[in-house]
């Protein structure tokens, strides 16, 4: 890799984090699985990296009560083989076995990829059905926001500049929930052509999104009429400006959400 | 079972040969451990670094470069551009056909850039990051132009001109006929004709291209260290291109990661980084980027095939007419031209017909060139061929399978003289694809298809049978030398090195030669090592391509130990003071006395030279040059079982059976590799892969996050055997098999998915089979 010059920093502590990307030209190192190969093609060219991997604190999976929190620093292996997700949130653990390959899922992490806001990244679409929420912290304090909130456009979060994803918090499934994950690869790169996420929980059933659009969202027109997996799919991606490049149309990509999101709603009932 | 029989080998032993057995490679604990010295690994004192700065465009006027800021930046050495080379020899093109036009092709661009890629200045620094920077300093005005990516675009009246002398864009036509296809034509019962395209692909060998240049300002000597296919090809076209008297270069080919054709050429940046360290008296590295990979190393295929086949109502093919329109990018690399011409040579694949009509464009495009990969002009031809017999066998609602064995030349009549003037060596075409059939239970299949086909199941069953020109090649039929070069030294201590001319990069012959020796010579494998690759070390060779390291460069290496075992046993008799002595085991026995005296005996005798056997000179060294006779055909039978879900498109393989003949098998593992890594590359093309230029000529899949080479996890399972047809143009009976995969894989995983959807009126489709592309056919849109 050739990158342009950069400064490089690692800190300890979360303080000393926030501190360091108060700056100017700092962007923050989660894994780098994104970052790196833009840097590498010099479409990214940070001032300085604040590298995330020796922040202590930042990378756990624990239940608190209804819910349970995954520090921003968690590998995707680390949900993939997260037991307490296996039994309380499974489609995190879905969605995790079919990020990118086993290398990409050692050293990628969940904070890093949502912060990213890559249009068809898989946590989007898992992070929408469940309802999760992130915390946001700063020089300034912490915040939460809903994660339907957190992804603005594609490659844009809600983050400002000097914040950083701390924690993703997603609520424990209720008896009898059901998930599932479908992703369609890109022959090449291996994010989502189309990605369906449905989480069916108390009665509610939620769906995400991802790979189709400019942002991942969530179908709620689909949601509405869940039950009968056609009418869903036949709403899905209704109104969405579809994306469209070489390995797929618009109008396949449409397609594909709804034949998939009519298979996962037809196969969790 | 054979059909020829090759010159048996005299085997001087009594123990089990290594030949033949599953003996691992080699090679491989340097590989994954991360020991092994690639180019990239090489840091000689004071070496330089480079980067270039390539075309945006593809086309575009340079109206002026601006290299101040660049030179002035800090830790940069240099700045060259095309002004400073201009009177560099071009890239050289080997290949000549009639009225082939040749664009002056300069290592750094002039006036003009013709392929976004195209090189125009190369600035060297102490950094390989300075040297990045420095580029983007470099300030150019450039007039961008229309250009032209797509050939029959690139031909229709008022195309952009790629070469503004050449309006047509046409590099050359080339005709070639065998017998009358124009009477078959008139006479036939049934005519099929289909445009069948094989797409541009890209080789992606795991190492992309570097060069290390070093020179001597004392005795004004160059060393080029380059990851290539032909090392001494190399030091010839580079040495004349720098005007470099070829017996002060010295090339070497280190640890090479993959070539599949595309370092089988000679390349700007070889020249240009001997061209820097000479000016500079320095060495100088540059590592190719991936990016870079993609816009300036040469790709592969390109074809736009018009096919006609004629033949009787009862299937018997009578004739075939094609026009192959070549997409050969914007230059001519080292062979670009010639790849079509060996399409049209296979173009009969394995059946008899005798009446053949063809028509090559070769059109110039403002693409990177086209040139060798894997399989070469071959896997076009069997595409094409495999495609147009099942579409006529659709066409006589006969049997894919039984049209094939009708049109198949018998046993007896090997050797056998095709169409475009071939002579197959030996062979038994019918015994690889009953053999597929047998382990698919052919006739089961189709009565589940039967049944599937009731439930809705769109499952389908593919044939491609296949034949290739391997072991390139007799000297007259190749443009450089078709022979190749073997050295074997003994050392005064009995340890052994064999020198082969055939540059392997991945093949194993250094597994597969050292058994050779091991056997040949009656010693340990352990005691022999396997030298490739250094100019300075070895005999002038030609190279690995068309599955010739072992098919050439194995009977060069037979016939030099063969040479030097008369030389051990002369040796031999005078140390026992016999008159003939037999050499057994790495021994020389007197038959009469039974005293015996080893390899290591006879070698020191020989360096020692204290006295010689009358007539013998000292030292222990053998040299053979070897010129085949003919090329080797190898062929098979490829069977795929597909099941198509119309809805997404998606393609699951359920089976992949593979027999390929590639005659004697030295290592049986080494052969499985070539075969699954060839079917990969195969699947690649016929699924996944696909160079793609916009309306302006930009590589859209110019990196690996958009260029779908197929990875472990959607590969099939790969059920390969063989049937055994010695060759019996070479000694060792062998063929060569570094391309069957490839060539055999890609008409039967097409015609498989045809066949699956053949029960909603599908009779073609263009590779690659993408997921949208099966869809919309399946839903009845093109």
């Amino acid at each position: 890799m050739i990158p342009t010059q950069f400064d490089y920093a690692a800190p300890a502590t979360l303080d000393e984090a926030l501190g360091l990307l108060a700056g100017d030209g700092a962007k923050a190192l989660a894994g780098g699985m994104s970052l790196v190969p833009m840097m590498k093609l010099r479409l990214a060219a940070p001032e300085k990296l604040v590298d995330l991997g020796r922040v202590s604190g930042l990378r756990y999976i624990k239940e608190d009560g209804a819910n349970i929190r995954i520090g921003a620093m968690s590998t995707h292996h680390d949900l993939e083989s997260s037991a307490l997700l296996a039994a309380k949130c499974p489609l995190l653990v879905q969605t995790a076995t079919q990020i990118g390959d086993v290398q990409v899922r050692n050293m990628g992490t969940i904070g890093g990829s949502i912060a990213h806001a890559d249009p068809a990244a898989d946590w989007p679409a898992a992070l929408l059905a469940c309802g999760a929420r992130v915390r946001i912290a700063s020089k300034a304090g912490t915040r939460e926001v809903a994660i339907e909130d957190f992804f603005v456009d594609t490659f844009t979060s809600d983050l400002q500049p000097g914040e950083l994803v701390v924690e993703i918090v997603v609520p424990v499934d209720a008896a009898g929930a059901k998930s599932a994950y479908v992703k369609v690869h890109q022959p090449a790169s291996g994010f989502a052509l189309v990605g369906i996420a449905v989480h069916k929980s108390n009665g509610a059933t939620r769906i995400g999104v991802t790979g189709l659009a400019g942002k991942a969202y969530r179908a709620k027109k689909s949601e509405a009429v869940a039950a009968d997996p056609d009418k869903a799919a036949a709403v899905v991606a209704e109104d969405v400006e579809a994306n469209s490049d070489i390995h797929a149309s618009a109008e396949f990509r449409k397609h594909l959400a709804a034949v998939h999101l009519k298979r996962a709603l037809t196969s969790l009932a | 079972m054979a059909t020829t029989t090759a010159p048996p080998i005299t085997r001087t032993k009594t123990r089990e040969p290594l030949v033949g057995k599953r003996i691992r490679r080699r090679e491989d604990p340097r590989l994954i451990t991360g020991t092994a010295t690639y180019v990239d690994d090489l840091k000689l004192p004071g070496m330089h670094h480079a980067a270039i700065l390539r075309s945006p465009y593809g086309a575009a006027r340079i109206k002026s470069i601006d290299i101040a800021a660049a030179s002035k930046h800090p830790g940069v050495v240099a700045v060259y551009t095309g002004a400073d080379v201009k009177d560099v020899g071009p890239v050289p093109c080997g290949a000549s056909l009639p009225g082939l036009r040749v664009p002056h092709h300069h290592i750094l661009a002039q006036d003009r850039v013709y392929f976004v890629g195209h090189p125009i200045a190369v600035v060297v620094a102490t950094d390989r990051y300075i040297a990045r920077d420095a580029v983007d300093l470099i300030e150019i005005d450039f007039e961008p132009l229309d250009a032209v990516a797509d050939p029959e675009k690139a031909l229709a009246p008022g195309a952009p001109a790629v070469h503004p002398e050449w309006p047509d864009n046409t590099a050359f036509t080339y005709h070639q006929a065998g017998g009358d296809a124009d009477k078959a034509f008139a006479e036939a019962e049934v005519v099929v004709k289909q445009r069948i395209t094989s797409q541009r692909l890209i080789p992606t060998a795991m190492e992309t291209r570097g060069v290390v240049a070093d020179y001597n300002i004392g005795d004004q000597s160059m060393t080029i260290y380059s990851s290539t296919q032909i090392p001494h090809l190399l030091r010839t076209l580079v040495g004349l291109m720098l005007g470099q008297p070829e017996n002060k270069l010295r090339v070497v080919a280190p640890e090479v990661g993959g070539g599949f054709g595309s370092k089988l050429n000679v390349y700007a940046e070889e020249a240009l980084m001997g061209f820097v360290a000479r000016k500079l008296g320095k060495p100088v590295k540059w590592i190719e980027s991936r990016r870079e990979n993609y816009t300036t190393t040469i790709h592969g295929r390109g074809h736009v095939d018009y096919y006609e086949i004629a033949a009787k109502k009862d299937g018997t093919i009578t004739g075939l007419k094609v026009k192959i329109i070549q997409d050969l990018g914007s230059y001519h690399q080292l062979l670009t031209p010639a790849i079509p011409t060996l399409s049209v040579l296979m173009l009969p694949g394995l059946y008899k017909f005798q009446n053949v009509k063809a028509e090559i464009v070769g059109v110039f495009t403002n693409t990177v060139p086209t040139d060798a990969y894997r399989g070469a002009g071959r896997p076009e031809a069997t595409h094409g061929i495999e495609r147009i017999v099942d579409m006529l066998a659709a066409e006589l609602k006969m049997d894919p399978a039984e049209i094939r064995l009708k049109n198949f030349p018998a046993p007896e009549e090997f050797p056998f003289n095709t169409a475009t003037g071939l002579q197959y060596d030996s062979g038994d075409y019918a015994l690889p694809l009953r053999k597929a059939m047998e382990i698919v239970d052919y006739m089961k299949f189709r009565r589940e298809q039967d049944e599937a086909r009731k439930q809705g199941k769109l499952v389908g069953l593919g044939i491609s049978t296949y034949g290739e020109i391997c072991a390139f090649g007799p000297s007259p039929a190749t443009p450089a030398g078709g022979w190749e070069s073997a050295q074997v030294d003994v050392d005064p201590t009995g340890k052994v090195t064999v020198y082969t001319g055939s540059c392997h990069h991945g093949q194993g012959e250094e597994t597969t030669f050292a058994q050779l020796a091991a056997d040949e010579l009656g010693i340990p494998i352990d005691d022999v090592i396997v030298g490739r690759g250094d100019t300075a070390k070895i005999p002038y060779g030609i190279g690995t391509f068309g599955s010739r390291g072992t098919a050439v460069g194995g009977p060069a290496l037979y016939y030099a130990i063969q040479q030097l075992k008369e030389k051990i046993k002369k040796f031999g008799a005078l140390l026992l003071k016999a008159n003939e002595v037999e050499y057994v085991d790495g021994q020389c026995i007197d038959p009469n006395t039974g005293k015996s005296v080893t390899l290591a005996q006879c070698a020191g005798a020989a360096y020692r030279a204290m006295k010689l056997p009358p007539g013998e000179t000292p030292g222990m060294t053998a040299t053979y040059f070897w010129e085949p006779p003919n090329f080797a055909f190898p062929f098979g039978a490829h069977i795929v079982l597909t099941e198509v879900d119309k809805e997404t498109g998606r393609i699951d393989i359920k089976r992949y059976v593979c027999v390929d003949d590639c005659g004697n098998i030295l290592n049986p593992l080494l052969v499985d590799g070539q075969v699954h890594g060839g079917v990969a590359q195969g699947l690649g093309q016929a699924m996944y892969e696909q160079a793609v230029y916009d309306d302006n000529a930009q590589l859209v899949s110019g990196e690996l996050m958009d260029y779908a080479i197929p990875k472990a996890t959607m590969m099939p399972w790969v059920e390969s055997s063989h049937t055994i047809t010695p060759s019996p143009v070479n000694p060792l009976g062998v063929k060569g098999v570094g391309e069957a995969g490839t060539i055999g894989c890609s008409p039967a995983l097409v015609n498989s998915v045809v066949d699956a959807l053949s029960p909603l009126g599908v009779k073609h489709l263009d590779m690659p089979l993408t997921a949208e592309k099966i869809w919309r056919a399946a839903n009845g849109a093109n």
